[in-house]
């Protein structure tokens, strides 16, 4: 996957999650998603559509989901929260917003969020598209955004790094 | 001075009350999609809206439309994740008076709110 999407996703975890969340992310090396799929409480998932089919997923253990959402509702969400599953679904639809705005000259659609509550479950998206792993930490602990996109049109067409 | 608030994530309605409420606004009407703020509207027109865009049934620029077809005149703003200019264009084509995207502060979203009923209610005394 070309490096410049991997940046604009980057780019919009930690602006998400410090405006949202007041809560810095330290993110680590992108890696290619492999055999050994993480296992995961919680996974929020936007799909994209139009110009570049994919989509991004965001996945959080129990504990450092509920302080993470707590953090951005500004009161306490526990995994039986009724809320919990809305906080996690909008952080990840505004992680998806903010890197879609970057993909200039690209008009690309997001689903509405889709968030699995499971305790040790995996997510399997197409063998077709690349799929990238970016491990973030902050001070709720680790979780990891996972993203995966083609282009339904040439490269060329895309301009990326603009900003609003 | 009723408001009403169009977002299908409750988080973020929860969120946007309580920055109303630091503003000293209480009549505060809740919709978590186009279908049902329309109802909403149709009945009683609010003084001021705040329309989320992504939304299930009726999204929040069809919304805006269809309000403005029979209201040139309520103040609304979008808050919305969509933040290319494009669509920020489309918004105000559609008839949007202001525009906050999210991820926002809680400042930055008071700010805008201010400014939009200001503007409003200046322009209604002007007029
Ligand atoms: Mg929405």
């Amino acid at each position: 996957m070309d490096v410049r999407y991997i940046n604009a996703f980057i780019g919009s975890i930690c602006k998400t999650f410090e405006t949202m969340c007041r809560m810095p992310v330290t993110v680590g090396k992108p890696e290619k998603k492999g055999n050994n799929e993480p296992k995961t409480d919680v996974s929020s998932i936007i799909g994209f559509s139009g110009d570049a089919a994919g989509s991004v997923i965001l996945h959080f253990s129990f504990d450092t989901a509920a302080k993470i959402a707590t953090s951005f509702a500004g009161i306490e969400i526990t995994p039986k929260h009724p809320d919990f599953a809305d906080a996690l679904g909008e952080l990840a639809n505004m992680v998806a917003g903010g890197a879609k705005c970057q993909f200039q000259g690209l008009n690309i659609s997001v689903s509405l969020p889709n968030v699995i509550v499971g305790s040790n479950h995996n997510v399997s998206a197409s063998k077709n598209s690349p799929r990238v792993i970016i491990p973030c930490s902050t001070e709720a602990g680790t979780f990891h955004v996972e993203i995966g996109m083609v282009l339904t049109q040439p490269a060329e067409a895309i301009r990326l790094g603009a900003q609003m | 001075m009723n408001i009403l608030l169009v977002d299908d994530s409750r988080t973020i309605r929860n969120i946007q009350k309580n920055v109303l409420k630091q503003l000293g606004h209480t009549d505060i009407v809740e919709a978590e999609d186009g279908v049902i703020a329309y109802a909403i509207f149709s009945k009683q027109p609010p003084d001021l809206m705040l329309v989320d865009w992504n939304m299930p049934n009726m999204d929040g620029i069809t919304l805006i439309r269809k309000v403005r077809e029979t209201n040139k005149t309520i103040p609304i703003i979008m808050c919305t994740t969509e933040a290319e200019k494009s669509r920020v264009l489309e918004a105000i084509k559609a008839g949007v008076n202001n525009y906050i995207v999210k991820p926002f502060t809680v400042e930055s979203l008071g700010e805008k709110i201010s400014q939009t009923m200001a503007k409003a209610t200046g322009a209604a005394a002007a007029s």
